[in-house]
């Protein structure tokens, strides 16, 4: 077995980076980096003590680090392990990866050091998969969603939609295995009707892993319209600090600029572009192009409106190009009046907003946990935790739809069982009540190499 | 006192369902073999319902005809009614079921093991096994000893068989014959994990006491179709009539105040019964708020008056089992010629076997049928095939034979006893199959006829016979997908008849013949160069084309499978020492040893992070090899 190392700590957040090594040569390997300031090796340390001391890459300084050491079998992955501990910031801590890595550790692969742990029977594969959610939470909601998997509300769902599946498949067994018991036919004109709910059951769960995965992801945002209508202003309202250039010259904004605030619950990945109109200047073309191909990527556009003017030509072509895209019209500037005909945003959610003043910031956290379906979700709805799960789900509810068709389109009862009984696969996958070697593989891949 | 009587290859002890196709197959695959039964005059005898097949039950019999075996041959031949159960409710729970003369299916099997070359039948009672150097002994109870490489359990509900018939009991076999008693405590001697089962029959009563004015009638089907690919379609025909009658409040009545008087109730029987043919107190007890229930008066066969009341079998006692019987429609002044009884006996746990079917830790030791704690004729049967099969491939040299759960019913069955095991007799059923739309009755040879082709137990006409068939389907499938229709009033009308939208472009008759509600015959008069075909053919291809979607879902589902079935586990793996895996797992792990991680993966109590811990295992093993290299 090799010796693994690699950060365990997200990269730029928090105070402090973490490296774990961990393996048969674990110790050694950390003695060539770690420098105790007494002279003391780690190698002789005993099991959960903590040293003191400088790390180095070759020669050269690296920070000044905390070795924390365990001996096999008490550490995460039941191996001999260091975790090396320097100041935080993506810099610091890759250049001490790099330096354990040429001390003669191989880089983890992603999931590896959960997957030695289960390995070497310190935790259970679903212990390992909640395990992962509760890392990679991102908000409070999210949390809280991450021990309702791990408390088991998920599981009851689930179990609820299994055990109707397995009703079915029952029903239609007992009606095939058993012609002459004079079994009511009643059962089977039921089956439409059971479908079409456990249908139901597996939409709502995937709708709200959707919506779950906007509060752990984010949306990718884009902040649109004409120039000079206020989107820079709208940014640094939602960033809370000066980050685009404000002038009240069009065309100010001339690059794409990219930031990530949270807007309630919801964390916004937020593009502000280049205003969009005609323009002569080169630079500025650059720019527009840049914009027309982040709308098209966006997950959600803000496109903002100047509400003391009636709409322009330039405007009115934006919410053209918007049809198909998930949107929400600012009409900003209140402050200085609203004369813009409301019946121009016929069917799209708006919001009155000045930027300028901070004015409608609550009115637009409503408006995005309306549109990326966040507002529907308590923090007790019932979440998938794993896109491993929500694929599951998917596959089950293709299934169901594969069989609701067979059976509306005449096709004999054996063909519809067929499709249940794969439904009900996908869902014993789901809960891990059925492996297979996809499940398994699938389920290290997704591990993050943390933990 | 004892004398040595003589060497066989196979001893096969049971001259049943199952015993007959070991007999057969072992004997016919070039192993001299020896065929002991307590009775000549009850080979092949059938104790319970006269009848054959039924849901997946005749699949077993369509598929063990397609290996080489007796059953289906023998059922054809004589057939009183046969009818295909399920029609409407699609191709894969297509069943055939025929009532049987069963004293003419007995005289059949009889001659048939006679008619054998290698196989010498005989009357004794097996009373003791022991194990030699390179075989086995078997004593009788005149005290004859022979020698054998291998022996087949087959002993059915002889073995330990004791009766119930309310307060009285007494030790017998089935339908009047002497039990076993001998044989268990030398099989114990060998520390066979035995245990107790119990099945149960119902009355058969004289046909000339029944008034079958008051009862429904149940038809033969019009066209009938055989159990053997290699029976003349026009060979069978239906020669009688079923009736249908019911139980009412009066005899939920008398059941209950008499249930006192049940062996069952009253706890006097040790052994677990069938829960898919409960007794008719069993079902009223269970399913109290049922008001009536179902059953069939069938004929006993041609030449007889007895008829079977199918649905009503019963440990009640005598006098209370007439007043059952006569408080149903059509049966009140009804005269019992046999009176139902229960009887229990001994069988393995068959996690105990391999799937080969022999006993695991007993070399050429095997076991077949109601001995494996399974529950039926057919599914006997086919055991019985495959344990004659594998101890004559031992003995032979060849290697084993085992049919996958993908391939058959059959691999089903056995993975299912030997994998999960059973606490009741185990009855097949289509639900025990997760790939019914692969393995239906009508491709039981494409599925099956070339492995008993290369096995050498079908014959060269039957296999080329299979090979035209299969060659037929595939030119006319491609012929159909080919031939266009074009939109016309005649050919819309019809469409619009049956219920599917009219045409506005050409289509393929094949793309017609994918919609459910048009068969090949219907596009007859739209396609006047087709070939002339038989039934099978037709039906294969028909299928073939309109179940395609989700037969290619099933085969997929297959290819996944199939690669946890690759995944071999190593023999000798020590499952005590494996960290992860829960105590529970371990013992199970220990106790079937699986031989891939697919088996693993079946065995009740290891779940799937066991399996995972195995996967694991495996890993570390590979590349220690790797490693190693």
């Amino acid at each position: 077995m090799k010796t693994i190392a690699a950060i365990i700590t997200p990269l730029g957040m928090g105070g402090i980076g973490t490296v774990r090594i961990s393996g048969p040569d674990a110790f050694a390997v950390a003695d060539r980096v770690f420098k105790n300031q007494n002279g003391k090796k780690i190698a002789d340390a005993k099991g959960y003590t903590a040293l003191f001391g400088k790390s180095y890459n070759n020669e050269s300084l690296v920070d000044e680090t905390v070795a924390l050491v365990f001996k096999e079998p008490k550490s995460f992955t039941g191996e001999d392990s260091v975790e090396l501990s320097v100041h935080g910031g993506s810099f610091v801590v890759k250049e001490l990866l790099n330096a354990v890595l040429s001390a003669g550790a191989r880089l983890a692969e992603p999931g590896e050091f959960t997957k030695r742990a289960f390995l070497n029977g310190k935790i259970d594969l679903t212990q390992a998969e909640s395990v992962m959610g509760i890392i990679t939470a991102n908000s409070h909601q999210d949390l809280k969603m991450q021990q309702n998997l791990k408390e088991g509300a998920v599981s009851k769902k689930i179990g609820a939609i299994k055990n109707e599946l397995i009703l079915l498949a029952a029903n239609i067994a007992a009606y095939s295995d058993y012609p002459d018991e004079d079994l009511p036919e009643t059962r089977i004109e039921n089956l439409e009707a059971q479908l079409k709910f456990a249908k139901s059951e597996l939409h709502n769960l995937i709708a709200n892993y959707n919506a779950g995965a906007v509060l752990k992801e984010g949306i990718k945002t884009v902040i649109a319209g004409k120039p000079n209508v206020g989107k820079s202003t709208l940014m640094n309202m939602l960033s809370g600090y000066e980050r685009s250039i404000v002038t009240d010259i069009p065309g100010t904004t001339r690059d794409v600029i990219e930031q990530t605030v949270m807007l309630g619950e919801i964390p916004l990945k937020l593009y502000d572009t280049a205003g969009l109109h005609e323009s002569d200047d080169t630079v500025e073309n650059v720019g527009i192009k840049r914009a027309k191909e982040c709308i098209d990527s966006a997950q959600l556009v803000l496109a903002v409106f100047d509400g003391s003017k009636p709409l322009e030509k330039e405007d009115k072509e934006l919410l053209d190009s918007l049809k198909d895209v998930s949107k929400i019209a600012i009409i900003n500037k209140t402050d200085m009046g609203t004369v813009v005909d409301e019946k121009d945003f016929d069917g799209i959610i708006c919001v009155k907003t000045s930027a300028k003043l901070s004015e409608g910031y609550d009115k637009l956290v409503k408006a995005v946990a309306k549109i990326s379906g966040t507002d529907r979700l308590n923090p007790d709805s019932i979440i998938l935790g794993t896109l491993r799960q929500k694929e599951c789900a998917q596959d089950a509810l293709g299934s169901i739809n594969l069989a609701l068709d067979t059976m509306q389109s005449g096709f004999t009862i054996d063909a519809v069982g067929v499709c249940i009984d794969e439904a009900l696969e996908y869902m014993l996958a789901l809960t891990g009540e059925r492996v297979t070697n996809e499940v398994t593989n699938e389920v290290f891949r997704r591990f993050c190499v943390g933990k | 006192m004892s004398y040595y009587a003589g060497e066989y290859d196979v001893a096969v002890i049971g001259a049943g369902h199952a015993g007959i196709e070991a007999a057969l197959a072992s004997a016919r695959l070039g192993c001299s073999t020896a065929l002991f039964t307590i009775n000549l005059d009850w080979v092949g005898n059938m104790p319970c319902n006269p009848s054959i097949g039924g849901t997946a039950k005749g699949h077993l019999v369509r598929e063990l005809d397609a290996l080489g075996g007796q059953m289906g041959k023998a059922a054809d031949a004589t057939t009183l009614q046969i009818r295909m159960l399920n029609r409407g409710k699609g191709p894969a729970v297509h069943s055939l079921r025929a009532q049987i003369d069963r004293r003419a299916y007995s005289g059949y099997m009889k001659h048939a093991v006679e008619l054998e070359p290698s196989l010498d039948v005989k009357q004794a009672e097996i009373t003791n096994i022991e194990k030699q150097d390179d075989g086995w002994k078997l004593t009788t109870m005149l005290g004859a000893e022979y020698t054998v490489k291998a022996v087949i359990l087959a002993t059915g509900t002889f073995l330990g068989g004791k009766i119930f018939v309310g307060e009285v009991n007494f030790q017998s076999g089935p339908d009047g014959t002497f039990a076993a008693t001998e044989l268990s405590k030398s099989l114990k001697k060998l520390n066979l994990p035995l245990r107790r089962f119990k099945t149960g029959t119902p009355a058969r009563v004289d046909k000339a006491s029944i008034n079958f004015d008051a009862l429904d009638i149940q038809e033969g089907d019009a066209e009938v179709y055989p159990f053997s690919f290699s029976t003349e379609q026009n060979a069978v025909e239906n020669k009688v009539v079923c009736h249908i009658s019911y139980t009412n409040e009066k005899t939920k009545e008398i059941i209950l105040k008499n249930l006192h008087r049940s062996p069952l109730f009253s706890g006097q029987i040790e052994g677990v019964g069938p829960r898919y043919c409960p007794s008719i107190e069993d079902k009223i007890v269970r399913f109290a708020d049922k008001e009536r229930h179902q059953l069939f008066i069938e004929p006993c066969g041609e030449n007889t008056e007895e008829m079977y009341l199918q649905g009503m079998s019963s440990s009640l006692p005598e006098d209370v089992q007439i007043q059952i019987y006569r408080s149903i429609k059509g049966l009140e002044n009804v005269k019992i010629m046999r009176n139902a009884y229960a009887i229990e006996y001994d069988c393995i746990d068959p996690l105990a076997l391999e799937p080969t079917l022999e006993v695991k830790g007993h070399s050429g030791l095997y076991g077949a049928g109601q001995f494996n704690g399974s529950s039926g004729y057919e599914e006997a049967a086919v055991q019985g095939f495959v344990a004659g099969v594998n101890a004559a491939h031992k003995i032979l040299g060849k290697e084993p034979f085992v049919l996958t759960r993908e391939s058959s019913y059959i691999g089903t069955l056995i993975d299912d006893l030997v994998t999960k095991g059973c606490s009741d007799p185990y009855r097949m059923m289509t639900s025990r199959s997760e790939y019914r739309l692969l393995l239906r009755q009508d491709n039981a040879d494409e599925r099956l006829m070339q492995k008993g082709y290369e096995l050498g137990l079908v014959d060269k006409q039957t296999y080329d016979d299979f090979l035209a068939r299969m060659k037929q389907t595939h030119t006319e499938i491609e012929r159909l997908e080919q031939t266009y229709v074009g939109p016309g009033d005649k050919i819309n009308k019809m469409l619009s008849e049956k219920g599917t939208t009219e045409l506005s472009a050409g289509a393929s008759l094949a793309d017609l013949i994918r919609r459910p509600q048009i068969s090949y015959d219907d596009l007859a008069e739209f396609d006047k160069d087709r070939p002339t075909l038989c039934h099978a053919v037709k039906e294969k291809l028909e299928i073939h084309i309109k179940y395609e979607g989700y037969i290619k879902r099933q085969e997929l589902k297959v290819k996944e499978q199939i690669r946890l079935e690759k995944t071999l586990i190593p023999d000798g793996l020590d499952y005590s020492k494996i960290e992860g895996l829960r105590l529970e797992a371990r013992e199970k792990l220990a106790k079937v040893n699986p031989k891939s991680i697919g088996q693993a993966s079946r065995i009740s109590g290891v779940t799937p992070a066991d399996v995972s811990v195995l996967l694991i295992v495996l890993e570390k093993i590979n590349r220690k090899g790797e490693n190693n290299q």
